[in-house]
């Protein structure tokens, strides 16, 4: 049983990520991002990881995606694109060599160096308990001040994106955009 | 039975290389930027690999965090990609070369 789900998971994650860098229509590879980010979450509950796997959902498939969507949308930049044009000579087979070559190197590094180390202090993945509780409990303890320090970033990262996609109140351009 | 570790590892040393070989291949900086959230996700999918296998929840914090800045890293990464796309038409990552152009 495990094994049918981590292969049929498995190879919806695969499929969906040759999808999104094969398929020449933007809003196409967003979809198949979607197939991914849905596999990733079932691999996730296979591996108790209860609360990531809905937020996988939540944050990913619902939210990144969405946005995703809605900026192709309001660019209008969904127009096919011939990925079979080369603008640098030779880019592609040299980028399917590069991946080859990372892709053995892990699994020769895998071969050889293994997992070790002692136990971080954290607090245990399984035992009594849900999920849920023990990830909090490690979160609003251990990494309290990360865990703060997050809300900061997302305020920052509200400001940002407010002041960048923002009109200039005078009406028209910029001065940045007057080059 | 339970699958070992080590096939969750390998998916996602694959899923991590296609991401990688997306972002080199492709030119649409929208699409660019899909292939770096694949690259997440196949970290991620490690850590959480190996909170399993080492029975430590600190990798499932972790990956929290790491959604956590992937949302930050999305907002303000379209912000500039729609900044950008006001002054050109074209989506392509070869046509903005020039920090000021």
């Amino acid at each position: 049983m495990d094994w049918v789900v981590f292969v049929v998971a498995g190879a919806a994650v695969l499929a969906g990520a040759l999808g999104v860098i094969l398929a020449s229509h933007p809003v196409h590879a967003a979809l198949m991002l979607v197939l991914t980010l849905f596999g990733i979450a079932v691999l996730f509950v296979a591996q108790q990881a209860h609360f990531l796997a809905a937020v996988q959902v939540i944050v990913y498939a619902g939210a990144i995606v969405v946005l995703f969507l809605f900026v192709i949308m309001l660019l209008g930049v969904d127009k096919s694109e011939n990925v079979t044009t080369e603008t640098l000579r030779g880019q592609r087979p040299i980028a399917y060599l590069a991946g080859l070559g990372v892709v053995a190197a892990i699994f020769l590094l895998a071969r050889t160096t293994w997992v070790s180390g002692a136990q971080s202090v954290a607090g245990v993945a399984d035992g009594p308990g849900s999920n849920v509780e023990k990830l909090a409990s490690s979160l609003f303890t251990r990494y309290i001040l990360a865990f703060e320090v997050t809300s900061v970033l997302l305020v920052i990262a509200v400001v940002g994106a407010v002041v960048l996609a923002r009109h200039s109140p005078s009406g028209g351009v910029r001065d940045s955009e007057q080059a | 039975m339970s699958v070992p570790g080590a096939w969750y590892l390998g998916l996602a040393a694959m899923l991590f290389t296609i991401g990688g070989v997306g972002l080199l291949i492709r030119r649409n900086v929208l699409i660019m930027f899909m292939c770096v959230e694949l690259m997440l996700n196949a970290v991620n999918l490690t850590f959480v690999t190996f909170a399993r296998m080492l029975n430590d929840i600190g990798g499932q914090v972790v990956v929290f965090f790491v959604l956590v800045v992937a949302a930050a890293e999305v907002v303000v990464g379209l912000a500039i990609i729609v900044s950008i796309f006001r002054r050109r038409t074209e989506a392509t990552a070869d046509d903005i070369s020039l920090l000021k152009g």
